[in-house]
């Protein structure tokens, strides 16, 4: 199969849903004229004109704002968010609005919405470039969120979000969109809500989603040549999350370690080990461990981010406290 | 016209920055400086020309470009060097980096990675220098794009209900990224947007350095009389790209050179040799002392050591020291 790089994955699946579907565009900042900052939009005006691919001033509210008031309308925007930090911008058009509107108003409404979020630790980006926020929005009930970790699933998901009829966070890694994996020429789509075990394994099961999937992969391959095979279960949508994969596994392996970037406290980690045990408790044999940025603001300096951030040693470090 | 010593700092000031940024130019270039950096080369007029009107005690809120904020408002270049090369001994010892320097102690409450997260921090500040009778004013510098936020209309109307001593500066160098203001603003001039707000707004030439300085200076001490707050806008150019690696695609070098003939610097030499106020031996002394000052500062921040990796949970609580150890 081809192999395409992640950046290259979502353009893809863009173009086709732009193709597709007259009523999709997209707006957000500096992504026409200069094609995002991962290159993520580039060719897009030239193939669907500068009025379906939409380079706005830099109004966050107003740029999340009106993708609701036009999802409610009969378009499927999606908003671009630059840096997942700036989500902080419209934070009552994602959590009181868009999460609302359909409920509140006893289902009359429909919210066809994508919110594209490129977040996480790179580069020494320092605390307001460097975050992964979609635990606020595992929280706010009306919202999907997916958080895809190869070329493939970022295209199908992105197709599966863009026609999904509800507001959808999608979340992609910035240390991933230059990443290379196997896409194939036809179209598919990824269900949102499914799981992918990523690497069998019977020793021990490490759930987890976006970037750290590939931390886990490489700690799964170091602790293979110990002879502890770990079972990488990538979640790849938090809401709604594909709780049967997870459970199905725990219960063969009898041990998991939960693994995300985002800090530890709070993070979505915390959701998946408290489901684990209230569904799985019998089956458990160690209590779940939970890797994720230490809960301190990311720092500047590269000896202060490296000392924050997990990556492979954590999660090996953390599946060898349990076996 | 400002007196000869006011003229000197402003230039001092200026050399200081545009020598400073050249550095910082530099050693990102030969890989020394982690993260991005974003220059002020061109718009040195602007932090030069306000901050000459600032005393010490008075606040400034800077933006992601703002090294030149720092300097202006006394700043010292060897901890902001240090800072932005990531060691301990940097004004927030490795954990800001470029885009979040900040030194309290002489009243610049911080660089911001957030395009227009200033706006109403220097509103709260102005805020608390009215409530505490203090007379400090704060200013707040933004860009053209920082306009655009939904911040900036929360800010100024609040500053003008409450009649708050506080100067917002925009910088309006053309771009906001790669966006040029024609395309995204709604208006030519933003300070005709204070209009909207009932407060005074004044456009002038950034790149003129004294016409910043008699706009700020006029707008400073109306702030501190209690006649409330002011929108000045400069008009000015980002000689260098957004970030340092920017490849420029959206627009012509000829633009450039066109604006590097109007160098806010070399305009501000002719004049001050005009009026008979420094000699080119005078200005080459105060541009090599500037260069020296600049040099010391990198070696300053290149012998500092790295912050220890277990710094990192420092200064999270004011209410103990390091964050993990105390149970938080
Ligand atoms: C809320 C927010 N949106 C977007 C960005 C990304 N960004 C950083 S600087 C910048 C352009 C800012 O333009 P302007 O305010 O004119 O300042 P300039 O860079 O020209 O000094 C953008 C879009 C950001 N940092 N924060
Ligand atoms: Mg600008």
């Amino acid at each position: 199969m081809r192999e395409i790089t992640f950046s290259q994955a979502t353009l893809e699946a863009m173009a086709e849903e732009m193709r597709r579907d007259s009523t999709v565009f997209i707006l957000g900042e500096d992504i026409a004229r200069q094609g995002g900052i991962f290159g993520q939009f580039k060719g897009l005006p030239q193939e669907f004109g500068y009025e379906r691919v939409l380079d706005t001033p830099i109004s966050e509210t107003a740029i999340v704002g009106s993708a609701v008031g036009a999802a409610l309308t009969g378009m499927r925007p999606v908003a671009d968010m630059h840096f997942a930090d700036f989500v902080t911008c419209a934070m009552d058009e994602i959590a009181n609005q868009a999460a609302k509107i359909r409920y509140m108003f006893g289902g009359q409404a429909r919210l066809p919405l994508v919110v594209r979020a490129p977040d996480g630790v790179i580069k020494s980006a320092a605390a307001q470039h460097s975050q992964s926020l979609e635990a606020w929005f595992v929280h706010v009930p009306g919202l999907k969120i997916v958080i895809p970790s190869t070329p493939y699933d970022a295209k199908g998901l992105l197709k599966a979000a863009i026609r999904d009829d509800d507001p959808v966070l999608y979340f992609e890694h910035k240390a991933l969109f230059a990443m290379k994996g196997p896409v194939p020429e036809e179209e598919y789509i990824v269900p949102i809500g499914k799981a992918d075990v990523k690497r069998p394994g019977r020793d021990v099961t490490c759930v987890t989603y976006s970037v750290m999937v590939h931390r886990a992969l490489e700690a799964a391959e170091d602790l293979a040549r110990d002879g502890i095979e770990v079972e990488v279960v990538d979640l790849r949508t938090l809401v709604p999350m594909d709780i049967d994969t997870v459970l199905q596994s725990v219960r063969k392996t009898k041990k998991v370690v939960v693994a995300h970037e985002a800090c530890r406290r709070g993070g979505a980690g915390a959701e998946i080990a408290a489901t684990i045990a209230e569904e799985a408790f019998d089956y458990l044999d160690a209590p779940v461990v939970r890797v994720g940025t230490m809960d301190v603001p990311v720092p500047f300096s590269p000896p202060l981010e490296a000392r924050v951030v997990p990556r492979k040693k954590e999660i090996v470090e953390a599946v060898r406290r349990i076996v | 016209m400002p007196d000869r010593d006011t003229l000197i700092h402003i230039y001092t000031t200026m050399v200081r920055i545009r020598a400073f940024e050249e550095k910082v130019e530099e050693l990102f270039l030969a890989g020394k400086i982690p993260g991005f950096v974003h220059l002020y080369i061109g718009e040195e007029g602007v932090a030069s020309g306000v901050c000459a009107s600032l005393d010490r005690s008075d606040y400034i809120v800077s933006t992601h470009r703002g090294h030149g904020h720092c300097i202006a408002k006394g700043a010292s270049p060897r901890r902001m060097m240090a800072e932005i090369l990531g060691k301990s001994t940097g004004y927030c010892k490795g954990k800001g980096g470029s885009m979040h320097i900040a030194d309290f102690s002489v009243g610049m409450l911080g660089a911001n990675g957030v395009v227009g997260g200033g706006f109403n921090i220097a509103v709260g500040a102005a805020l608390s220098a009215k409530m505490r009778r203090s007379g400090q004013v704060a200013v707040c510098f933004f860009g053209d794009g920082a306009s655009n936020r939904g911040t900036f209309h929360e800010a100024m109307n609040m500053a003008s209900v409450f009649d708050l001593p506080c100067v917002f500066v925009c910088e309006h160098n053309q771009y906001a990224s790669t966006t040029p203001s024609t395309y995204s603003v709604s208006v030519k001039d933003v300070a005709d947007r204070a209009v909207g707000y009932g407060i005074p707004g004044v456009t002038v030439d950034g790149n003129d350095v004294l016409a910043v300085y008699e706009a700020a200076r006029e707008a400073i001490a109306r702030a501190r009389q209690g006649g409330g707050p002011t929108l000045l806008e400069a008009k000015t150019y980002r000689i260098k790209g957004h970030f340092v690696g920017d490849p420029e695609r959206y627009r012509d070098r000829s633009e450039v050179e066109r604006w590097r003939e109007k160098c806010p610097i070399l305009r501000f030499e002719d004049r001050l040799r005009a009026d008979g106020v420094l000699g080119d031996a005078e200005m080459e002394g105060i541009r090599s002392a500037a260069h020296q000052e600049i040099l010391e500062a990198v070696s300053f921040a290149e012998e500092s050591a790295y912050p220890d990796p277990d710094d990192a949970f420092s200064d999270l609580y004011a209410s103990c020291a390091q964050g993990e150890g105390c149970g938080i």
